[in-house]
């Protein structure tokens, strides 16, 4: 798999197939047993902890449902980097956290909790905190969970501009497959660990594979059966064939 | 064979309990060696004390008065039948700053504050918010971790500390005002009788190794607490249980080694 610089490339399967295993691979929090990732011309696995945090400043990962900090405000939540890595004045924090929050619409929020958000708009702020510095690659761990039609086409369109603005790469792992084929540029499937098709969104509505087909097109049985393998129908329902 | 099934739940629960005190003490030398960050930045440690130490003063001032009225009432009986109530205020002031101030304040501070630092880092695992600080390059062992460690073992000798004041304040009001013990004997035999660097000095150094241990347990659980509901209650009543027995069994051993030959 390669993630081409400013490109937006989506990570598509079914719940257990690897793919966010595979994001944590990128980020670096689990070692691949084979194989390995390069990111910015260094192999993940091969770096020692202090090496592994210089590459993950570059790096951005919003998690499924935000993981902000809950002891910390909305304001707190996207200065904590800039706090932590850099050695700005405080003046400069806040204008730089108001501009983020301004960017994802949320500036009116900056004192609010994380307890008194909703689910959108909490995502929002994540957004807001993983691009607090600029990272040269932002993953997204199912950005469109649960969240409603509105919300669902803002944090769509915020995810695809900021991509643009900032000229980074974005890798979505994402079940959304309507909402994710709007924004991205390439989408890779997977199914038990590997990777079962790949193209651009146009190459992907229009492919009749199998697997493809009945994923895009959310259809109950094809060669995902419906059925989890079991035993013998009517042999679990002890019945018995006529004349026997 | 139910003998061989024995032996095997005997040996991998041992297995287990090795491997687990093990982990818990690289934990603990991890916290110490990422400690320097949380000097740097003491509001950290603040925040922290403010939530460990000042949130336990309610339990602790209540028990360690009832506990002192206890003892008063108590030791009054007892030192009555050989006519020495006048010894009333020693026995307060000793089997307090001794025994009862440290192991009773930090059993307390085990369940009040143990158990909510262990809740509250189990949920934060449970919620991401550790992994993310881990994506943001941000050790969240130098960041969590570390503050709550020094805030438990600061706190712990000063919260015993005041639990002892607080229960022989307890013992004189029972003892003196209530009883009628004389106030003059009450105050100068325990001035008398309670030595500074045996007594208090000792008391001290136990609070402050029963501090440590707690605070250690309590993180670790929390650390380790599988990131489910169950798994955070688990850790939590974990915490509670190890601590105390911790407490309880270091408290003889330091006991023995502090006073057992005098």
């Amino acid at each position: 798999m390669t993630f081409p610089k400013g490109k937006l490339i989506a990570i598509m399967g079914l719940s257990g197939c690897g793919k966010t295993t595979l994001l944590r691979h990128i980020g670096g929090a689990l070692k691949p047993t084979s194989g390995h990732v390069k990111f910015d011309g260094q192999i993940l696995h091969e770096l020692d902890q202090d090496g592994l945090y210089a590459i993950r400043r570059k790096m951005g990962m919003l998690f499924q449902f935000g993981a902000l900090f809950t002891d910390m405000s909305v304001y707190d939540n996207v200065a904590f980097q800039m706090r932590e890595h850099t050695d700005l004045p405080e003046q400069i924090i806040r204008d730089m956290v108001l501009m983020k929050l301004h960017a994802v619409g949320l500036r009116g929020t900056q004192n609010l909790m994380p307890s008194e958000l909703s689910g959108g708009m909490a995502r929002r702020v994540a957004l807001a905190r993983t691009v607090a510095l600029d990272p040269m690659l932002i993953m997204y761990d199912e950005p469109f969970a649960g969240l409603d039609p509105i919300s669902l086409t803002v944090v769509g369109d915020l995810i695809r501009s900021l991509n643009d603005a900032l000229g980074a790469t974005s890798i979505i792992v994402t079940h959304d497959v309507q909402e994710s084929l709007k924004i991205v540029d390439y989408v890779y499937f997977m199914a038990g660990g590997v990777i079962v098709a790949e193209g651009t969104p146009d190459e992907i509505r229009a492919s009749d594979r199998d697997f493809v087909h009945q994923f895009v097109h959310g259809e109950m049985d094809g060669p995902v059966p419906f059925h989890y393998p079991g035993g013998e129908y009517r042999q679990d329902l002890n019945l018995q064939a006529k004349g026997s | 064979m139910p003998v061989a099934k024995s032996v095997q739940t005997i040996g991998r629960s041992s297995i287990n309990a090795v491997w687990r005190i093990g982990m818990a003490t690289r934990f603990f030398f991890l916290t110490l060696l990422y400690s320097g960050s949380s000097f740097r930045r003491f509001h950290l440690i603040v925040k922290e004390l403010f939530s460990t130490g000042v949130m336990s003063l309610i339990i602790i001032i209540v028990a360690g008065l009832f506990v002192g009225m206890v003892l008063g009432l108590q030791g009054y009986e007892t030192l009555k039948r050989y006519g020495s109530e006048s010894a009333l205020g020693v026995m307060v002031a000793l089997g307090l700053v001794r025994e009862l101030g440290p192991v009773v304040a930090a059993l307390l501070f085990a369940s009040r504050a143990g158990s909510a630092m262990t809740a509250e880092i189990g949920l934060m695992k449970a919620t991401e918010q550790i992994s993310a600080m881990e994506m943001m390059a941000v050790n969240p062992i130098a960041r969590i971790v570390a503050p709550r460690f020094w805030a438990g073992v600061i706190s712990m000798p000063l919260l015993a500390a005041l639990f002892s004041a607080v229960g022989v304040f307890g013992g004189y009001f029972v003892g003196v005002v209530q009883i009628g013990v004389d106030e003059g004997s009450f105050w100068s035999q325990m001035q008398a009788a309670v030595d500074f660097r045996h007594d208090i000095l000792n008391g001290v150094i136990k609070s402050f190794a029963f501090g440590m241990v707690v605070t250690v347990i309590a993180l670790y659980e929390g650390y380790d607490a599988p990131p489910t509901a169950e798994g955070v209650s688990g850790a939590t009543t974990r915490t509670v249980v190890t601590s105390s027995l911790a407490i309880l069994m270091l408290d003889f051993i330091l006991t023995a080694m502090m006073f057992g030959g005098s």
